[in-house]
């Protein structure tokens, strides 16, 4: 597959040529393609597996390991030994109901909150002056780079019961008694909007930055008054951003485990901390296998529109 | 003809930037506290930071988390420049989608999920969980970070030059070297400094692969504010925050000075 000197000019320059030769390219495609079936693929594998699994008392605490030595007589051994416990244990316990819708109003809330906040910020990066926008830009990254964990820890900071919130309330006059911020819903709200904002405002801006104004001044200029051209320009315009900013939020939000565990309450859990807490402090690695696995089922289709929307994005780019 | 920014926009912009800037802001200020209360302004000092250096346990943490994100970012730099080359240059292959699933999967996938897969890999061919285990699960994490950054900048540069390197009889290994490797380098620096940070700052894949000795700073702050905030940790956080923000800066600009054109894009921009 080298470029032959003999081809003519044209036809080599439609046909896309390839980088190195055919051995080195199946060896590039190869060896990341190893590691993330290695890695990701396969481990999903098993936890499905062991999702199906017995408790055990014993390190590792969970039966049946898998024997491939054993021939068919393991194989045959293998499905007896499948058990559906751990899901009758989702399915009988309201707990783990609960804390799935919990976590999934959540995030939906969280997502439409972003929306709201998100949405400015980026049309105000888009209006800014050109020159200024890569500063903007990086100011909005910047933070989003900055260690999450410290970025929630500041919160606890900010909102302990005598942190600097309450002082700055009481000092107004706005509060007599400082209220509790901890350990509350709205704190954990706080959180996953200041953690996933740049998540929503980069994928916005790409979309308005892009934008064609003249768009909007055709439309003042046949009449439309400007939060009419808003509706129906600028937002339709930008929806394949807001869609994208949506579901890179919504998504990880769902199973979200720090926020929650450092700023919210003990009641109300989300799926993250049952999970965490099953594996952790139950041990009981079938159960928070079957947690995982569900919790996938529940966001596979989110993570397909938003897979479905990046492939097209790059064969655009082609 | 542009219209300038409205007072909306300039509103929306400033408060935006106060919510994301405004509590690191007050995390860095409270680090230099001359007083243990942690909601009491004491005045300046540095005790903290002095009391920091003497903690063995705190620097060992430091130490292991440094050694854990140099190596893989440098495994996620080679691995997600592959992986980058491969999807949007190798044409289709077979199972390609697959293997863009398996990139942008990771990119949105709670986390508690693949730490708790890895930890049921690691722990099903039993080998021994510590540092090295953490070194692959954040390798698998960050490589796709790195693909999607690398990608973004092979998707958009001009394919002519190779082409008229490679008319010129320039062997396609070298013209890779020699041209397409130095236009995208900027992408790969960006990429190699987010999967430092990202793994800087990674609790969960850390806590469920962890093992005996391989305590990350993460691990340890976590454990530490559980029980409430300490003056200390502030001196840790801002610590971290300035390391990952030299780098970030750094990087940015080194991309911009060697992007040349203007609509190189900014960093991240792909995500």
């Amino acid at each position: 597959m080298t470029n032959d000197a003999t081809n003519d000019v044209t036809r080599s320059r439609e046909v896309k040529k390839p980088l190195a030769g055919a051995w080195l390219q199946r060896l590039a495609v190869l060896v990341p393609y190893l590691w993330l079936t290695a890695f990701f693929l396969l481990p999903f594998a098993i936890v499905f597996k062991l999702s199906l699994s017995e408790t055990a008392i014993a390190q590792p605490p969970y039966v049946p390991v898998f024997d491939l030595s054993a021939g068919l007589e393991g194989l045959k051994a293998f499905f007896a030994a499948l058990s559906f416990r751990s899901y009758g244990v989702i399915a009988s316990d309201w707990l783990y109901a609960a804390s799935y819708l919990r976590s999934l109003e959540v995030a939906t809330f969280a997502t439409a909150l972003l929306l709201l906040i998100g949405f400015p910020i980026a049309y105000g990066m888009a209006r800014a002056p050109r020159g200024l926008q890569p500063f903007l830009f990086m100011a909005i990254v910047l933070p989003f780079w900055t260690a999450f964990l410290i970025r929630i820890y500041a919160w606890i900071n900010i909102l302990q019961r005598d942190g600097l919130l309450n002082q700055a309330l009481l000092a107004l006059g706005i509060v007599d008694t400082p209220p509790a911020w901890l350990a509350t819903n709205s704190a954990v709200y706080i959180g996953l909007v200041y953690s996933y904002l740049p998540f929503m405002v980069l994928p916005i801006y790409a979309t308005l930055e892009k934008m064609d104004e003249r768009l909007l001044e055709a439309a003042a200029d046949l009449g439309c008054p400007p939060w009419k051209a808003f509706w129906l320009v600028t937002l339709p315009v930008s929806l394949k951003g807001v869609i994208a900013g949506a579901l890179l939020c919504f998504i990880p939000m769902v199973g979200e485990f720090v926020i929650p565990d450092l700023l919210g309450g003990s009641e109300n859990v989300m799926i993250g901390q049952t999970l965490w807490t099953e594996f952790f402090g139950d041990r009981d690695w079938p159960v928070a296998s079957a947690i995982a696995v569900v919790l996938l089922c529940l966001l596979v289709v989110p993570m397909m529109i938003y897979q479905h929307m990046q492939s097209r994005a790059i064969e655009r780019g082609r | 003809m542009r219209k300038g920014p409205s007072w909306f926009n300039v509103t929306s912009l400033a408060l935006g930037l106060a919510f994301l800037y405004l509590p690191i802001a007050i995390l860095v200020l409270y680090s230099f506290n001359a007083s243990r209360l942690v909601t009491v302004w004491g005045g300046w000092s540095t005790r903290w930071y002095v009391e920091l250096w003497h903690d063995e346990a705190m620097l060992e943490s430091a130490l292991v988390t440094l050694r854990i994100g140099l190596l893989s970012a440098a495994a996620a730099t080679v691995l997600g420049t592959l992986a980058a080359l491969a999807l949007v240059r190798f044409g289709r292959f077979r199972g390609r989608l697959l293997f863009g699933g398996m990139i942008y999967a990771p990119l949105v996938m709670p986390e508690v999920i693949t730490g708790l897969s890895l930890l049921l890999l690691f722990v099903a061919i039993d080998i021994d969980r510590g540092f090295w285990t953490i070194t692959i699960a954040h390798t698998t994490l960050t490589m796709c970070f790195v693909a999607v950054i690398v990608q973004a900048r092979l998707a958009d540069f001009d394919r002519s030059l190779e082409e008229a390197a490679m008319d010129l009889g320039c062997p396609p290994i070298k013209t890779f070297f020699s041209i397409t490797l130095p236009l995208i380098a900027p992408a790969i620096a960006a990429g190699f400094v987010l999967a430092f940070t990202l793994s800087l700052d990674d609790l969960i894949l850390a806590s469920f692969t962890t093992g005996p000795g391989a305590t990350t700073l993460p691990i340890r702050i976590y454990s530490e504010i559980r029980l409430g905030v300490k003056p200390e940790i502030n001196a840790v956080c801002t610590i971290l925050i300035a390391v990952v923000a030299i780098g970030l800066v750094t990087a940015s600009l080194t991309a911009k000075l060697s992007g040349g054109r203007g609509r190189s894009a900014p960093i991240g921009a792909q995500l």
